[in-house]
């Protein structure tokens, strides 16, 4: 079985392939397997050329200089927002929050939202697979306001029990933060389900969208999501950027984090008051290369398609996973089915440590991550103390696959 | 930078078959040490008698080929030792390990095969942890004045 470089719905890995300068390196001289995208992607030259124009040609603050080059530089940064805000089609572009990332959106949910909303012996609904940026933000809260974490229920593979989880409601919950694509078993959430039932309770959602958005179409007003928070390097833009997506009511509601520069109307001795959104979310100077290189990545993925990109992966998925489970000795996490997940495959080998593995595969130019990936609950719900994760993108391969099962089977060997 | 480098035979032979696996019956000092970047864990025991030397250590815990080896070759290294020879042991580990300097292979032992993994810089935290995890111990048995030591998740 195997799968050609250009799949059915057009995309085409190789042309793809020949955007990513990073992609023709050898590691350990060996052509570079690269399979940590959810750690982060790698980025095309369209990006790299967007933050090397803006720093050579138009580098000037924003939203304050009466000169040509702020003008231009304020209108690039904008119209980065409305692009962004165009690719998860919200209803307006200051519902875009710029971060420096999902940790940030979230943490800024927590504290600007959750300081104001959520007190003593109120509840967060969380799964136990978050990654710890959805996870510690709202231990914190719990210990500042006296609220209480409650899990909803799910399997091993990571699939939510929405009877269980409609069943969680009651006169205390004040918010639910659930991810829209684990990290560790990729599974995909029933995103738009678990929105109506909170929504049914009028409870508000978070979505933790930095597996998901850079790899399935999105659509923020069709999920009827309240806040929505992803990161620009995993979805091919720059690193320091990222993206909170909120609700215009919700973000209106929502005190800021960061006060300072910016985010003012009038300042007084001895207090002031905000402006309006986005700039009151976004105090201080913001990372305007960032955002325009996210700008130009979203513009990318937009040109190739989103439902391209998925449908890419959807078929690399399948294909990975019938590979890696004939292999003796594999044990794959998360569904067996392609349908329910994206491509973020976790796997032990044998009884071989995933850091042996990791490195092994690494001398064969093969980068994969291995670790808890940032997520300690569900490891320990999983009975591992790590595993080794292949993780996919638009520009992966069918042949690229073909060396991690073949890397895999030589790392079991080596160690036997 | 080869896999031999890393994989030498000798840590080989410890990962396979370790040596002074598993609980210390007799204990006055346990340790577990654990690496929050990969989640490793590794539990030690020592048996620390009035006259101030090792007779006993052991450990237990899970970890890559690396972690396991290096702890296997750090009991052998120190059992038997006085508690300053135990110190000068770690000291010639950790400057091997982490600053480069040359080991003292009679000192070590099979601890010298760990100067490869100096060139894979991720894992030099693996083949150091039991090594701070027993220097934490011995430090806290010091400071308690030769109390029974036992201490949980400390970070090495």
């Amino acid at each position: 079985m195997t799968v050609p470089n250009s799949t059915a719905d057009g995309l085409d890995a190789t042309a793809i392939r020949a955007d990513f300068p990073v992609l023709a390196e050898q590691v350990h001289e060996r052509p570079l397997v690269y399979l940590d995208n959810a750690a982060t992607s790698q980025k095309p030259r369209a990006v790299i050329d967007a933050l090397q124009t803006y720093y050579e040609t138009y580098n000037a603050n924003i939203h304050r200089g009466l000169h040509a080059l702020s003008e231009r530089a304020t209108a690039e940064y904008e119209d980065a927002r409305a692009r962004v805000a165009r690719f998860i089609n919200a209803e307006h572009p200051h519902e875009v929050i710029f971060t420096r990332g999902t940790t940030e959106a979230i943490n800024l949910v927590a504290r600007g939202w959750g300081d104001e909303y959520v007190g003593e012996g109120d509840e967060i609904l969380l799964t136990e697979m978050e990654h710890h940026s959805n996870l510690v933000p709202w231990q914190m809260l719990a210990q500042r306001s006296g609220a209480s974490l409650r899990y909803i229920p799910m399997d091993d593979e990571g699939r939510i029990d929405l009877q269980a989880y409609a069943r969680m409601f009651g006169p205390r919950s004040r918010l639910v933060a659930v991810t829209h694509m684990s990290n560790v078993l990729g599974t995909i959430t029933p995103a738009a389900e678990l929105i109506q039932i909170a929504h049914q309770h009028d409870v508000p959602v978070l979505l933790d969208a930095a597996q998901s958005i850079p790899h399935i179409p999105v659509d923020v007003q069709a999920l009827d999501a309240d806040f929505v928070a992803f990161s620009g390097h995993k979805m091919l833009g720059p690193t320091g950027i990222g993206v909170l997506y909120g609700r215009e009511a919700r973000l209106d509601a929502m005190e800021p984090l960061f006060g300072g520069g910016s985010m003012i109307r009038v300042v007084e001795l001895h207090q002031s008051s905000w402006t309006t959104l986005p700039e009151k979310l976004e105090g201080g100077t913001p990372n305007i290369a960032g955002a325009i290189g996210l700008g130009a990545a979203v513009d990318y993925l937009q040109t190739v398609g989103m439902p391209e990109v998925m449908a890419h992966e959807h078929e690399l998925t399948e294909y990975a996973l019938n590979l890696l489970s004939d292999l003796d000795g594999v044990r794959l996490f998360g569904p067996k089915d392609a349908r329910d997940r994206g491509g973020v495959i976790s796997f032990y080998v044998g009884d071989v440590h995933p850091h042996d593995v990791g490195t092994l595969l690494d001398a064969e130019g093969i980068a994969v991550r291995a670790g808890h990936h940032c997520a300690q609950p569900l490891m320990r719900k999983l009975g591992v103390a790590a595993t080794a994760r292949a993780s996919l993108y638009l520009y992966n391969t069918a042949a690229e696959v073909d060396c991690l099962a073949d890397g895999i089977a030589r790392a079991k060997a080596f160690f036997e | 930078m080869t896999l031999e480098d890393l994989y030498r035979e000798v840590i080989m032979d410890h990962y396979r078959r370790p040596r002074n696996r598993g609980t210390l019956g007799e204990a006055n000092v346990v340790m577990e040490g654990v690496n929050p970047l990969c989640g490793d864990e590794i539990k030690l025991w020592l048996n620390i008698d009035d006259a101030g030397v090792i007779t006993g250590a052991s450990f237990d815990g899970h970890g890559c080929s690396i972690s396991q080896s290096s702890a296997s070759i750090m009991t052998e290294a120190v059992i038997g030792k006085p508690l300053a020879d135990a110190h000068t042991v770690i000291a010639d580990f950790r400057g091997m390990m982490l600053e480069g300097e040359a080991p003292d292979e009679l000192l070590l032992g099979d601890g010298v095969a760990l100067e490869g993994v100096r060139k894979f810089p991720v894992r030099i935290k693996c083949a150091v942890l039991s090594w701070n995890t027993l220097k934490l111990g011995l430090d806290e048995h010091a400071a308690g004045g030769g109390q029974r030591v036992e201490l949980q998740h400390s970070e090495t």
